[in-house]
């Protein structure tokens, strides 16, 4: 039985995804709840592979026992489960918030999103579980129209916003696919480890350069990576709350993991620093993503756009962390890609719970929220902490290893922006929490007039979203908390295993 | 080598107020005695463990805590060594009279947002003492930057313009200074491959000089911030809107005590006097505090606000610290160590009657003040006392640090800086002793009640016995707290003595 965990994890969700609608037309409430034991048996899964990595090394696994490399492996190493977790456990939270919110947004509909859902959640674990490239694509397209669909659901500009992702999205993919085949026709397999050992060979070959290239662009457009960033804000800003809770945090981060994956595992790092500079290149198109991002971010007034380029800030720190080519930089890259999932979904999951409260996004009209939402507004506090890469929350710690690594690598302009781009996301978020925390109007220093509680509060009652919202988001927020002291303990079981021996 | 001792003990001193914290967030408003009732225990546990430890420390011996790994070579570790314990044993000690005087405050003001204000306050004294027993940069910085954020919420406590200006100020200065810190920690990892605290520095040889001057001016400025050297003073006097006894324990003690502290350890800790002899550096830091010493106490003469000409005192006496230090001889250390202990007693006690007068009268200038010694006279004794001491007038202990300092100054061999400690206790005279006379010998204002009528007992009784201390640590700087004998260690071990 534990020998078929690899493909349990992706066969549970991607099953589950299509007995979905079966119940639901039966039993709508009962789909929500099968869908909800189909994620948490998938993040039971995802854990269970962990600790037999941990224990006994990276796992490949064999589908329909066809050796590779022309039968599809599944390669199941400490990055993949790492990713796996983050994959099921954020898809888990996201859902349990979901449940509740698509009750009131989507009534009747429910089953149909819960097995998008389940579908982008087989997506995204597929991508990241395969070691076929080929595989690889079709998980990426499961996971995009799964999205699509997702996406449009939204508010009104979701239909524009997601036709928009679409053309850029496919483009993305296609260029994938256009790598895979250029890669297939010197080499003649589309298995990573087996590429991997044919392909220093044929290093200067142009065809392999143009499926790099290929891979590249490609890859940037899925994660976002400025200036291939545009569909992002548009999509994710409109996007239903319970599914931009869940794809906003993953999506970009498991393409930052194809981008690890193709540099460092199919290609090696030879490749990147020596045969063309792609590592500089990616370098300085993160300075640019990680500024524009945050300017861009600065002239918000949309708190859940705001958060979209703060996104797109964040894409540009993982890429740093990646183009310094050395062991602290690609920890930092890979803790930031752990990291900066739980903020996002966290903030996001902040959002779901406002939204559900019909509290509108506009930064200048949350006066009072603490008071109003206290517990909600406190995961928002730490999440927002830690993305200012404030101690003890894990954004710090993510950020050390980025800026040690930039400064290993004498990039002093990287460290720079890197500190820069923090004390941005301080005003920004201060900026929020200002607003959120402070009296309206102010003058309530000690006022005689009033009564004794009555500090002009009188007027606002407590009026959290329900349990079953606000438990993912407070667990998400401990998490932000736990993860930072611990990152030392996270990196020597498995951040460091995933890093080349090379570096 | 000297011993270690392992004990939970540090760790235990720093959790204890966070755990009151979450007790005190827990209660809320609603049950005010039992939510004090935290605070208090807390101050009392804290204090009682921070001061078990020195006989320890007395007897040579560092107190070690670890926790995590948080990178290689580099543990989350409370480590209490003297300069630690000396830190710690003031901001636990002075926690206790802060909070009775914090809940007389609030109360006789009718204060808004009492539970957010002690959770924050609890938490500012946990990270404070977090910077104390620091074993080493990483663990300093984490507790450093959670003193940041906690202390925000304190310092735009009154929600107003005034208070919100303020609180962006203050991040923008702090905020920044950390990143600053970040970078100057993450380079000393990089070049040292450790970031422990060794009496004596670990950087020596590991970087070219231009790279080490560098570093330091980057510690410097991130520690210098909240320790106040001009120019990056600015943002203190700014955040004296803040309510008083957060001005008097944070803003004279735990926070720009923390931003001293971290000054020092990177001096002596992770430089180290010979390096820093070495590299010749230290005479430009030391010129640096000299013109802080020496601004800040004209900057004070002009300043009509009570609050903001302490807080122009307190930049005045950060800098006196840091120049003893930055001047090296064994005597200016012991003279600006001494005088982190002594300066706080003092300074605290100044706040706490600045507190009492606005309490009871709502004034809060310089000149509202005449004649209002005869109302208050406890309050103004108090006042007296502790401005005596910060002028170095003998039996108060502003006297022995600063003697100390003069010493250390004609040891070093540095007259200039001579002349410079004993102008700024002229400045203090000027500036302190024009409100007692204001107090004591003007003819009242029509305002002021012909007989004794003080802010309430548990307000007056903190500032009378801080005022107390002050005058008991001059006549026996070793009494009690041991601050002569612990100072006297932290000393030796930087020195190798």
């Amino acid at each position: 039985m534990t020998a078929q965990l690899p493909a349990l994890q992706i066969a549970i969700p991607l099953l589950g995804a299509f007995i979905t609608p079966l119940i639901g037309w039966h039993r709508p409430r009962l789909a929500g709840l099968w869908a909800l034991a189909v994620l948490a048996g998938a993040a039971a899964l995802a854990v269970a592979l962990l600790m037999q990595v941990t224990a006994h090394g990276p796992i490949s696994y064999h589908l329909g026992n066809w050796a590779p490399p022309w039968g599809i492996a599944y390669a199941v190493d400490h990055l993949t489960v790492l990713m796996l977790l983050l994959i099921t456990g954020i898809g888990l939270m996201a859902f349990l918030q979901a449940r509740p919110a698509v009750a009131v947004s989507m009534p009747g509909r429910e089953p149909y999103f819960y097995t998008l859902f389940l579908l982008q959640v087989t997506g995204l674990s597929g991508i990241v579980i395969t070691g076929d490239m080929f595989n690889l694509f079709v998980f990426l397209e499961i996971s995009s129209l799964s999205g699509y669909a997702l996406i449009a659901l939204g508010e009104d500009g979701a239909p524009l916003a997601t036709f928009n992702y679409i053309i850029i999205g496919t483009v993305g993919a296609c260029f994938y696919l256009l790598g895979v085949g250029y890669l297939y026709i010197v080499t003649g397999s589309l298995n990573m480890a087996d590429l991997a050992n044919l392909l220093p060979a044929l290093y200067h070959s142009k065809v392999v350069l143009v499926a790099f290239a290929f891979f590249t662009v490609g890859v940037a457009i899925k994660m976002g990576l400025f200036p291939l960033h545009t569909w992002m804000p548009d999509a994710y800003t409109t996007a239903p709350a319970p599914a931009s809770a869940l794809i906003a945090p993953l999506m970009t981060k498991v393409a930052a993991y194809v981008m690890i994956r193709i540099m460092f595992t199919v290609f090696r790092p030879e490749f990147d620093i020596g045969v063309i500079p792609v590592a500089t290149i990616l370098g300085w198109m993160a300075v640019i993503a990680i500024l524009v991002g945050g300017i861009k971010a600065l002239a918000q007034t949309d708190l859940k756009r705001m958060l979209t380029y703060i996104m797109v800030a964040e894409v540009g720190y993982i890429v740093m962390g990646i183009s310094v080519m050395n062991r602290p930089g690609l920890t930092g890259a890979i803790l930031h890609i752990m990291n900066d999932a739980c903020m996002v979904a966290c903030l996001f999951l902040v959002i779901g719970a406002l939204a559900h409260k019909g509290i509108p996004r506009t930064i200048s009209e949350l006066g009072s929220l603490n008071r109003k939402m206290p517990f909600t507004m406190a995961a928002f506090v730490v999440a927002a902490l830690s993305m200012c890469g404030l101690p003890p929350a894990c954004g710090f710690f993510s950020k050390w290893y980025l800026v040690q690594g930039t400064v290993a690598a004498g990039q002093w302009v990287f460290a720079g922006t890197l500190l820069v781009s923090s004390l941005i996301n301080a005003v920004l978020f201060f900026r929020v929490i200002e607003k959120a925390y402070l009296a309206p109007g102010g003058g309530h220093g000690h006022d005689d007039q009033q009564h004794d509680d009555g500090h002009g509060t009188a007027n606002v009652v407590r009026d959290e979203a329900p349990a079953a919202m606000l438990a993912p988001i407070l667990i998400m927020a401990a998490l932000i908390l736990v993860l930072g002291p611990f990152s030392g303990t996270i990196i020597d079981a498995v951040i460091s295993h995933a890093v080349p021996a090379a570096f | 080598m000297t011993d270690t001792v392992i004990s939970t003990r540090p760790l235990l001193a720093v959790l204890v107020s966070f755990a009151a914290g979450m007790l005190i967030l827990a209660t809320g408003d609603r049950r005010p005695n039992l939510r004090e009732g935290w605070t208090i225990a807390a101050a009392l546990i804290k204090f009682g463990l921070v001061v078990s430890m020195i006989p320890t420390v007395l007897a040579g011996k560092v107190i070690t805590c670890r926790l995590l790994t948080l990178l290689p070579g580099v543990e989350l570790v409370f480590r209490v060594d003297a300069f630690g314990l000396l830190f710690g044993v003031i901001a636990a000690t002075l926690w206790i009279p802060t909070s009775f005087y914090s809940i007389g405050y609030v109360r006789t003001l009718n204060e808004h947002a009492q539970s957010r204000y002690f959770f924050a306050f609890a938490l500012c004294l946990s990270s404070a003492v977090g910077v104390a027993f620091a074993g080493n940069l990483l663990t300093l910085l984490i507790c450093y930057e959670v003193l940041t954020i906690a202390t925000w919420p304190l310092v735009i406590h009154h929600e107003d313009g005034a208070a919100i200006m303020g609180g962006r100020k203050y991040l923008v200065y702090t905020l920044t200074a950390g990143t600053g810190l970040l970078l100057a920690t993450v380079v000393t990892y990089s070049l040292a491959g450790t970031l422990d605290f060794t009496p004596g520095g670990f950087l020596a040889g590991h970087a070219p000089d231009g790279l080490l001057m560098l570093l330091f001016v980057l510690f410097i400025a991130g520690f210098g911030v909240k320790a106040g050297i001009m120019p990056f003073h600015e943002w203190l006097p700014t955040a004296m809107v803040a309510p008083t006894p957060v001005s008097a324990l944070l803003h004279a003690v735990a926070v720009v005590k923390a931003g001293v502290f971290g000054c020092v350890r990177v001096l002596l800790f992770v430089f180290g006097p010979n390096l820093l002899r070495e590299l010749g550096i230290w005479q430009a830091m030391a010129g640096v505090a000299a013109f802080t010493v020496v601004a800040a106490g004209l900057l004070a003469l002009g300043q009509d606000h009570l609050k903001r000409r302490l807080a122009f005192s307190t930049i005045n006496n950060l800098a006196l610290i840091l120049l003893g230090v930055t001047l090296l001889s064994e005597n200016a250390i012991r003279g600006g160590i001494l005088h982190i202990a002594n300066h706080a007693f003092m300074k605290i006690t100044l706040f706490f009657c600045a507190g009492a007068i606005y309490a009871k009268t709502h004034k809060d200038h310089v000149s509202q003040l005449d004649g209002l010694g005869r109302q208050m006279p406890f309050t103004f004794a108090a006042f007296t006392i502790a401005a005596m001491g910060l002028s170095g007038i003998p039996p108060v202990n502003g006297f022995i640090s600063k003697w100390f300092l003069c010493l250390g100054a004609v040891q070093a061999g540095e007259l200039l800086f001579l002349f410079v400690i004993l102008t700024s206790a002229m400045l203090d005279v000027a500036f302190f002793f024009p409100i007692i006379f204001n107090g004591f010998f003007r003819e009242p204002r029509p305002d002021v009640a012909p007989r004794i009528d003080e802010a309430p007992l548990i307000m007056v009784i903190p500032l009378c016995a801080t005022a107390a201390f002050s005058v008991l640590f001059g006549i026996m700087p070793d009494a009690v707290l041991h601050f002569f004998s612990i100072t006297t260690h932290a000393v030796q071990q930087v020195l190798g003595g």
